[in-house]
């Protein structure tokens, strides 16, 4: 972000507050770019004279003659094929102390893809892992998050995901990543030889949290360089996007605007969806898979942030401590990619959905069983052997360190159905079993 | 024309100084460095116009001049509209050239060249009103009407209408004179603004007639009347889509209008790849070929969702004055709603429960009210039966949106988080949800005469077996299987049966998906007649095995095609069952 010759320069604030500032300029556009004091800011209104910016580093110390330039255009980041390996701030700007990036200049936060023109979504990602491959299967052009607990291991799931997706690129959002989990995210990209097809966009805690506003619009807009313009299979990782909302809703405090519930911005819904509508199945073979991450108060999902999030995303993956394996789990039950049928059976072997809904339904007949259990009731024969068959399916294929193909995932649940029960039990479909079951 | 200039932008809305009259709601074309952006003006005070834009703002500066154009958002009707996917403001999206949604890209709503067949309906020297019927064309298979634009005011005489022939919309296909004698031309096209009802009919009676869904929970428990309103809120992973797509699917209307108001692109674009493949069961043709698609997504701009969901009821009621049965559904009127808080937030308006504004019930209540069944100036009749989602926060019925609604829609449909994590679905709660149609003296009398005699207080029994069973349930798990006579499980499990046979319907499976209302009545009557019956078990765990092996069979039954041999095979099984109870 360099300033220009003949540039309009102010330098009377008329109004400070802890996140914008307001002045009298003349003939300012929306949502341009400004350095106030040397910080970077952004218009957000604009009445008669006064012109009220958004500055992202915050305003502390900035006095009322500080120097305001406007830059005559909006936040842009420059693309070619020379951001893949590299690590940039909330402003585009590289923090590997490699060269700036020479390329087109592109407006982040830029239109929608008619709907009209985008494709059904219908590619497979497998990730190894069972309780996203076999339960929630994930599709190129799908947005889903992690629903997750602050101390759940989120970011090493995302980027284990990442690692084993078959894709072309893979861009980082990491919004109030700690110092720790940025080196994390780095050392794991490093080790997998995976630098070169990996772009970071990264905003620390120790940065000012209004920065974190420009990191989705960066990232994807360095997706769609790739996605659009080299027909490439992009997944974008956002984390964590419960941080991003809190600026939004710090930015919308200091303007004085009405908040809606749990002190949210009114907008929220629409800002959420702007991010995650961009991913997108393209007709020319390029795809944008949003994989984020919402962190919860308690695994509260009726919080405004989850809540609006969940009706925008194609589903929620949950990470839950399971009791009996002692292993983080993909919980079955509350997790849901709306996007799976487009594949299994059809991408996947023809007994996918079936053994799923089998393998889950009596996973919650052993939730039932354990229920009975600590409400002192007796159990049957039946109750016992669903308990002995969670504990084997949560530690075989739930847990988030498995590491199997999908075809050895339906194997060994059908290994587990044969060990566990009779075939009536398992209510699968004749033609099924006479093809695959296996007795004990 | 009256024209402006911008001297204040918050986001999407923008306040312009204006030279000349100016009118609420007038639309008005803000110059953007030749890039015109449409927006609306929703407050005037003094001399400045706040106007909502329809467009991103991004790049606006003070001192753009503005252009008022006289008049208010407008559908464009004509032949051509049905299979058509337009966004809020009726642009068509196929016409479009980029991949991207460029911002000032207008397209038109109809096609200009296409030629129509024509047929005369009135013929020289009729008395006419507005709405009356001038001719048809044939669209798809539909009869469409050609009809004296709405916008005419008094009777006129027909002085001349064109022969049967083929036309262009822009064609004139009548001269009609007015009362002082003025000729008029009259095309196959018309405006009329969306936010204005439609008249153009002699009354509105009363829905008196069922329209059948094919959906049992709905048709059977709760059914909706031709011309009446209803609406599904609930939680997110609900089957709120899936339930709305069976009723497009399967319901018995002739047009189908989906307004998709901010909701998930990729739902839309399942639309845009299914509907053209789906068979319509009632006439065997494409579905697409009677449905119109008004899609604003969530990312598209916010002021234009407002306008998505009065574009989607303009047409209905175009379609509507033809004579046509129309169904109308709004996924979902929450993001309508929160459209209109975004707005009067940036307004400075006093805020509402929630931030919402203050009218937003009497929003939503004019809104529904422009649902109906009419009777026509010719003596037919027409409909547009509405069923809206809503997406409650966090899934609590006790916000704005829901409460508003509940107060203007006669049918409810509660989705269940419970039923839903069960994967009983549809998860429409049979205890929660009701439809006021069924206390509609004319609605008894109609399911009297076209399904049997007294068939209402059969659902009612049917809604006491439910509740009866959920008590028990109750009791179950508070004090164990052993703790509670077998009556109870008796009883739980006779609901079971009802949730299990009528309520839950796989919307996946092509047999199962729709059921007739003479499939209904036959199991309802089955499940019924085993209801009535009292059984005497040992235990409670034979009690269950019992009704499991019923509800199995029953199942068959479902998945089986009405009155086949497979379908006979499973009713005698039943029956061999039900000897030995």
């Amino acid at each position: 972000m360099s300033e220009k010759a003949f540039q309009r320069i102010y330098t009377k604030l008329t109004a400070i507050t802890k996140a914008t500032v307001t002045l009298e300029a003349q003939g300012v556009m929306n949502d341009e770019l400004a350095i106030v004091a040397g910080r970077l800011a952004q218009v957000v209104k604009i009445k008669d004279k006064a012109v009220t910016l958004q500055v992202f580093g915050g305003t502390e110390d900035i006095p009322t003659n500080a120097e305001v330039t406007f830059f005559g255009e909006p936040p842009s980041l420059n693309v070619s094929d020379d951001l893949a390996g590299r690590f940039f701030n909330a402003y585009g700007e590289p923090i590997d102390g490699g060269p700036a990036v020479e390329g087109e200049k592109r407006q982040i936060g830029g239109p929608s893809v008619n709907p009209y023109k985008r494709r059904m979504p219908s590619e497979l990602i497998p990730t190894g892992i069972a309780g996203i491959d076999l339960n929630n299967t994930l599709v190129t052009g799908q947005k889903i998050p992690f629903f997750a607990d602050p101390d759940q291991p989120y970011n090493k799931v995302m980027s284990m995901v990442a690692l084993r997706a078959d894709v072309d690129k893979i861009i980082l959002g990491g919004m109030g990543l700690s110092n720790d989990d940025y080196l994390f995210f780095k050392h794991e990209f490093e080790s997998a030889g995976a630098l070169h097809k990996i772009i970071s966009f990264v905003n620390t805690t120790d940065q000012p949290p209004v920065e974190r506003l420009l990191i989705p619009d960066m990232a994807l807009t360095a997706a769609e360089y790739f996605a659009v313009d080299k027909n490439e299979k992009v997944l974008v990782l956002l984390t964590d996007m419960t941080l991003y909302a809190d600026a939004l809703s710090i930015v919308s405090n200091r303007m004085d605007q009405i908040p809606s519930k749990d002190s949210m911005p009114g907008s929220l819904y629409s800002d959420l969806a702007k991010i995650y509508e961009k991913a997108v199945q393209l007709p020319s073979g390029g795809s944008i898979t949003i994989i984020a991450v919402t962190t919860l108060n308690d695994g509260d999902i009726t919080h405004a942030i989850p809540d609006n999030t969940g009706y925008i995303t194609e589903g929620q993956l949950f990470l839950r401590a399971d009791a009996d394996s002692g292993k983080v789990i993909v919980d079955p039950f509350r997790s849901l990619s709306r996007l799976k049928q487009h594949v299994q059976n059809k991408k996947t072997r023809e007994d996918h959905s079936a053994v799923m809904n089998a393998s889950v339904r009596l996973y919650a007949d052993a939730s039932n069983a354990k229920t009975k259990l600590e409400n002192g009731f007796d159990l049957s024969d039946y109750d016992l052997r669903c308990l002995d068959y969670a504990k084997e399916y949560a530690t075989r294929l739930l847990a988030i360190d498995v590491n199997i193909p999908i075809t050895e995932m339906l194997d060994t649940a059908w290994e587990l159905f044969g060990k566990y029960f009779t075939k009536a039990e398992t209510g699968l479909k004749e033609k099924l079993i006479e093809k695959y079951w296996k007795e004990k | 024309m009256t024209t402006g200039k911008v001297t204040g932008i918050i986001a999407n809305l923008v306040t312009v100084e204006v030279y000349g009259p100016v009118a609420q709601n007038e639309i008005c074309l803000i110059d953007l460095q030749g890039v015109k952006l449409m927006a609306e003006v929703i407050k005037v005070n003094g001399n400045k116009a706040s106007v909502q834009v329809y467009e991103s703002t991004r790049g606006l500066t003070i001192g753009c001049p503005v252009e008022f154009q006289g008049y208010m958002l407008e559908a464009t009707l004509g032949p051509g509209l049905l299979s058509s996917n337009y966004d809020g403001l009726q642009n068509n999206l196929a016409t479009m050239e980029d991949v991207f949604l460029k911002r000032g890209e207008y397209t038109k709503p109809l096609d200009e060249n296409k030629i129509w067949d024509f047929t005369p309906i009135a013929k020289a020297g009729d008395q006419v009103v507005a709405a009356d019927w001038l001719g048809e064309v044939k669209e798809g298979w539909l009869p469409h009407k050609i009809m004296v634009p709405f916008s005419f005011e008094g009777t006129y005489t027909v002085k001349k209408v064109a022969e049967a022939g083929r036309y262009k919309i822009n064609d004139t296909i009548a001269v009609l004179t007015n009362a002082d004698g003025e000729d008029v031309n009259v095309t196959m096209v018309q405006k009329w603004p969306v936010k204005v009802a439609i008249g153009g009919y002699v009354e509105k009676p009363r829905p008196f007639k069922v329209m059948e869904t094919g959906v049992r929970t709905i048709d059977t428990l709760n059914p909706i009347a031709e011309g009446g309103t209803g609406f599904i809120p609930g939680p997110f992973g609900c089957g709120k889509t899936v339930l709305q797509h069976a009723l497009a699917e399967q319901a018995d209307a002739e047009i189908i209008i989906m307004a998709a108001c901010g909701e998930r692109a990729n739902e839309v674009v399942e639309i845009f790849t299914e509907f053209p493949e789906l068979k319509d069961k009632h006439t065997g043709r494409s579905l697409m070929e009677r449905t119109i698609i008004i899609c604003n997504t969530s990312n598209m701009p916010v002021a234009a969702r407002e306008a998505s969901v009065y574009t989607a009821m303009t047409l209905g009621e175009y379609y509507r004055a033809m004579g046509m049965k129309v169904l109308l559904l709004a996924d979902s009127t929450s993001r309508w709603a929160q459209a209109l808080r975004e707005m009067s937030n940036r307004l400075e308006e006093l805020p509402g429960q929630d931030g919402f504004p203050v009218d937003l019930s009497a929003i939503i209540s004019s809104f529904y009210a422009r649902a109906g069944y009419v009777k026509l100036n010719n003596g037919q009749s027409g409909s547009i039966t509405f069923i809206g989602t809503v997406s409650p926060a966090g899934g609590n019925l006790k916000e704005p949106v829901t409460e508003s609604t509940k107060k203007a829609a006669r049918c409810f449909y509660g989705l269940s988080q419970n039923r839903a994590d069960k994967k009983r679905y549809p998860a429409v709660d049979p205890v929660d949800s009701y439809s006021k149609y069924l206390e509609y003296p004319e609605i008894i009398d109609y399911l009297d005469d076209k399904i049997e005699k007294g068939w209402v207080d059969k659902v009612t029994k049917t809604k006491y077996i439910i509740r009866k069973g959920k008590d028990a349930y109750e009791q179950i798990n508070i004090l164990g299987d052993d703790g509670v006579p077998v009556s109870y499980h008796e009883q739980y499990w006779k609901s079971e049966l009802v949730d299990f046979v009528i309520l839950q319907q796989d919307a996946f499976d092509e047999i199962d998906s729709s059921t007739p209302l003479e499939r209904q009545k036959f199991m309802l009557d089955l499940i019924i007649e085993i209801c009535d019956r009292s059984f005497k078990f040992d235990n409670f765990e034979e009690c269950t095995t019992y009704f499991k092996g019923l509800i199995n069979i029953c199942r068959q039954m479902n998945y089986s095609e009405y009155k086949s041999e497979q379908f006979e095979k499973y009713f005698g099984q039943l029956k061999e069952e039900l000897k030995h109870e």
